[in-house]
C-alpha cells in the first residue's frame, strides 16, 4: 500500500523539480518522498478546558517544520494528537488518505509505523540497555536475523554519536545521551514523519547545535517530514523550512519560515525576541494598556534591534539567518528545491518584507517564473491556498501550506 | 477560517459528583476486559514475556501465600475442632476442615496474594513505564501495550493463581491436620478417613476456578489502573492503592457469585 501511495505522489513533485534543473531527471526512480501531513479544524479540549482549537495546517512532505509557542498552549497535546495518541474532538488529520482522528485502532497501528518520535525523556525502556531499547522496533516488526539487527542498531547508533555505549542502561547515562538514543530508536524502522519533542530541553547550547545539524543533515539523507516543537529561537531561525506559532489556544500562524521570521505580528515578534514586552504574560494573557505602555516603552529605547540578547537564542530585531545546510559530503536536501518552488508560487501572497526575504532565498530560475506570472494566484479556498503546478494534471493540492490570516484584528 | 469555538466555560465542580460517573468508570474498566479479551489470540504471542512475568508474580507470591495458608488452616481447624465438640460430631472434624479450605479459605487467600503481591506489583511496573513516556513510546513504535504487556501478565497471574490455589489447598488441610490432631488431641485415623466423607472432587474444581477468575480480575484490574496512571510518581501510588482496593471488591463480589452458582450446579455430598 505504501509503495502504492509513494508512486502516485511522486510524478507531480518530481515533475516540479524536473523542469528547471534537467539533470535531476535522473533521481525519479529511487527518489523517496516524505508523507504530507494534512490537519484542519482540528480542536482539542480537556473536560471543558480547551487546550487549542481550529488548528489548520500542511507539513509539506520532506520539509523541516518548526512549532513554537509559549509553555503550556498545547504543543505536546498537538504532538500526540498527531500520532493517534490522543484524540481531538474535531476536525481530521490526514495521512496518506487517511484520517487519523477517525480510523479504526488497527490501521492507526498500521500508520503509526511511518513515525518516529522522540520524546522529551527520551522515553526508553528503563529494564532494557540502549541496544535492546534501539532493536526493540526491528525486534518486534521485521523478521530481521540478529546479525542484520546488530548491523542496523550499531550504524545508528554510530549515526547519533553512541558507539560504545550498547549496554548502558538508560538510568546510567545522561540526558542528551537518553535524547539520542530515543532519536536513534525513531530512526531505525525508517520513518517518513519524524516528530521531536523539545529536542533542545536539558541540552548546553553546544549539544543543541550539534542536534540541529544532526536533524539537517538527518533530513537530506532519508527526506522525512520532520516536526519540531520547541521554545529555542535559535533552532527556530536557522533550522526549520517552515515555522508556526501557537498561542491563547489557536495557531496564529504557520508559513515558510520567512514568514515569520519578517512577521508585524506582535505575539510573533515577542517570541522570536524572547522579550517581556509584549502579549504574552507570565501566566495568561496581558490587559492591553499594559501592552501597549510597554511596547512604547520598547520604541523609545529604539525597538527590537536595540533591545539586545533574549534568552534561548533570541537576538534582536528580525532578521532572517541562513538556514543551516547539510554537512559538506552529504547529499543536498531534496525538500530544499521542492520548498523553493512552492514557495516561489505563494510569493505574491506575502508582505513585502516577507516577500524580499524569499527572494533574497531563491534561485534565479524560479524568480523569473513567479515575476512573468507563470503562477497565478488561487486565493480563497477556506485560508488554504493551493498553488497549481501549471502543466500539472489535476493536481493533488499536496505540498502546499497553509496560511492563517493574521490575528492582530482580534487579538 | 471557520469561527472558533468559544472555550466552555467550567460547570458545576467540573462533573465531579456526575451520577454518571461511576457508570463511565465501570464501563472502561469493561471495555478494557474486552480489548484484553480481543488481544488474547493475536499473534505474535509473548512468550518470553509471559514466562518471565509467570516467574515473577510467582516469585512474589509463593512464600507469602504459604505463610498466609499455614495459620488460615490452623484457625479453621480450631474452629471446627470446638465446635463439632459441641456439637457431638467429632468424626466430621476432618472432612468440615477440608471442605472450609478447599471451597473458601484457598481461593480466598489466593485472591488476596494475586491482588496485593502480585497485582500491586504489576500496577506499578505498568504505571511507572507510563508516566515515563513508555507506554506512549511502545504505542508510537506501532506496538499495542496491550497486546506486548497486559495479555503476558493477565495469563501469567491466572496461571499462578491456578497453582497458588492447589498450594494453599495442600498447606491449608496439611496446617489443619497438625492443629487438630497435634495441638488439639484429634485421632489422625478419623481425620484422615472423614476427608471424603463431606467434600468432593467438585469442591476443588471450583476452588481451582475461582481462583484462576480472580487471576484474571486482579490483572485486568491492576493493568488498568497500572496503564492509567497519571500525574507523576503520586498517580502511580494513588493507581497502585486504587487497583488493590477495587480488586479486592471485586473479588469478594464475585466470589459471592460463583459460590451461589456452584451450590446451583453442584448438589452437596449426601443428598
Amino acid at each position: 500500500m505504501r509503495t502504492g501511495l509513494r508512486r502516485r505522489t511522486l510524478p507531480g513533485l518530481v515533475n516540479a523539480t524536473g523542469r528547471g534543473t534537467g539533470n535531476e531527471a535522473g533521481t525519479e526512480g529511487q527518489a523517496v518522498v516524505g508523507v504530507a501531513v494534512e490537519v484542519e479544524g482540528l480542536s482539542k479540549s480537556f473536560g471543558s478546558q480547551n487546550i487549542w482549537s481550529d488548528v489548520t495546517l500542511t507539513l509539506p512532505p520532506g520539509e523541516i517544520s518548526v512549532l513554537l509557542g509559549p509553555s503550556g498552549t498545547g504543543k505536546s497535546v498537538f504532538l500526540k494528537s498527531l500520532v493517534g495518541l490522543l484524540k481531538p474532538e474535531k476536525g481530521s488529520i490526514v495521512i496518506q488518505d487517511t484520517d487519523l482522528v477517525r480510523t479504526s485502532e488497527h490501521k492507526l497501528y498500521e500508520i503509526r509505523k511511518l513515525f518516529g518520535v522522540l520524546f522529551q525523556d527520551g522515553a526508553l525502556f528503563g529494564s532494557m540497555n540502549l541496544f535492546d531499547n534501539i532493536a526493540f522496533p526491528l525486534r518486534e516488526h521485521t523478521k530481521k536475523s540478529e546479525s542484520e539487527i546488530k548491523r542496523i542498531v550499531l550504524e545508528k547508533m554510530d549515526m547519533v554519536g553512541l558507539q560504545g555505549a550498547e549496554g548502558k542502561l538508560p538510568g546510567e547515562i545522561s540526558g542528551g545521551m537518553r535524547k539520542r538514543a530515543g532519536l536513534a530508536r525513531a530512526l531505525v524502522l525508517d520513518p517518513e514523519i519524524i516528530l521531536f519533542d523539545e529536542p533542545d530541553s536539558g541540552l548546553d547550547p553546544v549539544r543543541v547545535a550539534y542536534l540541529n545539524q544532526l536533524i539537517v543533515d538527518l533530513n537530506a539523507q532519508i527526506d522525512a517530514t520532520f516536526l519540531i516543537v520547541t521554545h529555542d529561537i535559535g533552532t527556530a531561525r536557522t533550522v526549520p523550512d517552515n515555522l508556526g506559532l501557537l498561542f491563547r489556544r489557536n495557531l496564529v500562524m504557520f508559513g515558510p519560515r520567512e514568514q515569520l521570521l519578517t512577521s508585524q505580528e506582535p505575539v510573533v515578534r515577542q517570541f522570536l525576541n524572547g522579550r517581556r514586552e509584549g502579549p504574552i504574560g507570565m501566566s495568561e494573557e496581558k490587559d492591553v494598556a499594559q501592552v501597549e505602555a510597554e511596547m512604547a516603552a520598547l520604541e523609545a529605547r529604539g525597538g527590537d534591534a536595540h533591545n539586545g540578547v533574549g534568552p534561548k537564542g533570541a537576538s534582536g530585531g528580525d532578521a532572517v539567518p541562513p538556514q543551516l545546510t547539510p554537512t559538506e559530503g552529504l547529499p543536498e536536501r531534496k525538500a530544499e528545491r521542492r520548498r523553493q518552488e512552492r514557495v516561489a508560487r505563494m510569493l505574491h501572497e506575502f508582505d513585502e518584507e516577507t516577500q524580499e526575504a524569499i527572494r533574497a532565498s531563491l534561485p534565479e530560475d524560479l524568480l523569473a517564473q513567479a515575476d512573468s506570472g507563470a503562477y497565478e494566484s488561487t486565493q480563497g479556498s477556506g485560508g488554504r491556498h493551493w498553488a497549481p503546478e501549471p502543466d500539472a494534471v489535476g493536481s493533488t493540492g499536496r505540498g502546499a501550506t497553509a496560511t492563517l490570516p493574521r490575528q492582530g484584528g482580534e487579538a | 477560517m471557520t469561527a472558533t469555538d468559544k472555550p466552555k466555560a467550567p460547570g458545576l465542580l467540573d462533573g465531579k459528583f456526575s451520577p454518571t460517573r461511576p457508570l463511565a468508570a465501570s464501563g472502561n474498566l469493561f471495555a478494557f476486559a474486552l480489548d484484553v479479551l480481543r488481544a488474547l489470540p493475536k499473534r505474535p504471542f509473548q512468550i518470553r514475556e509471559f514466562i518471565q512475568q509467570t516467574w515473577f508474580i510467582a516469585s512474589v507470591t509463593i512464600l507469602p501465600t504459604a505463610l498466609v495458608a499455614i495459620p488460615f488452616g490452623a484457625v479453621i481447624a480450631l474452629q471446627l475442632g470446638s465446635l463439632t465438640r459441641q456439637l457431638g460430631a467429632q468424626s466430621f472434624t476432618g472432612s468440615a476442615s477440608v471442605l472450609a479450605v478447599l471451597r473458601e479459605a484457598s481461593p480466598i487467600v489466593t485472591a488476596l496474594l494475586i491482588a496485593g503481591a502480585g497485582g500491586s506489583a504489576i500496577c506499578a511496573d505498568l504505571g511507572a513505564r507510563k508516566i515515563r513516556d513508555e507506554i506512549d513510546a511502545m504505542e508510537v513504535l506501532g506496538i499495542s501495550p496491550i497486546q506486548r504487556l497486559v495479555v503476558p501478565r493477565v495469563l501469567a497471574s491466572m496461571l499462578v493463581a491456578v497453582l497458588l490455589n492447589g498450594l494453599v489447598s495442600v498447606v491449608g488441610v496439611a496446617g489443619g491436620y497438625f492443629f487438630n490432631v497435634i495441638l488439639q488431641g484429634g485421632t489422625p485415623g478419623a481425620y484422615l478417613a472423614s476427608f471424603s466423607a463431606l467434600a468432593q472432587v467438585a469442591d476443588f474444581w471450583s476452588g481451582e476456578i475461582k481462583a484462576l477468575i480472580f487471576g484474571l480480575i486482579a490483572s485486568v484490574v491492576a493493568s488498568y489502573k497500572g496503564l492509567r496512571a497519571g500525574g507523576g510518581p503520586k498517580g502511580v501510588g494513588d493507581a497502585v492503592n486504587q487497583s488493590v482496593v477495587i480488586t479486592f471488591l471485586l473479588l469478594f463480589a464475585v466470589n459471592f457469585v460463583i459460590t451461589a452458582i456452584y451450590f446451583q450446579l453442584v448438589p452437596p455430598k449426601g443428598q
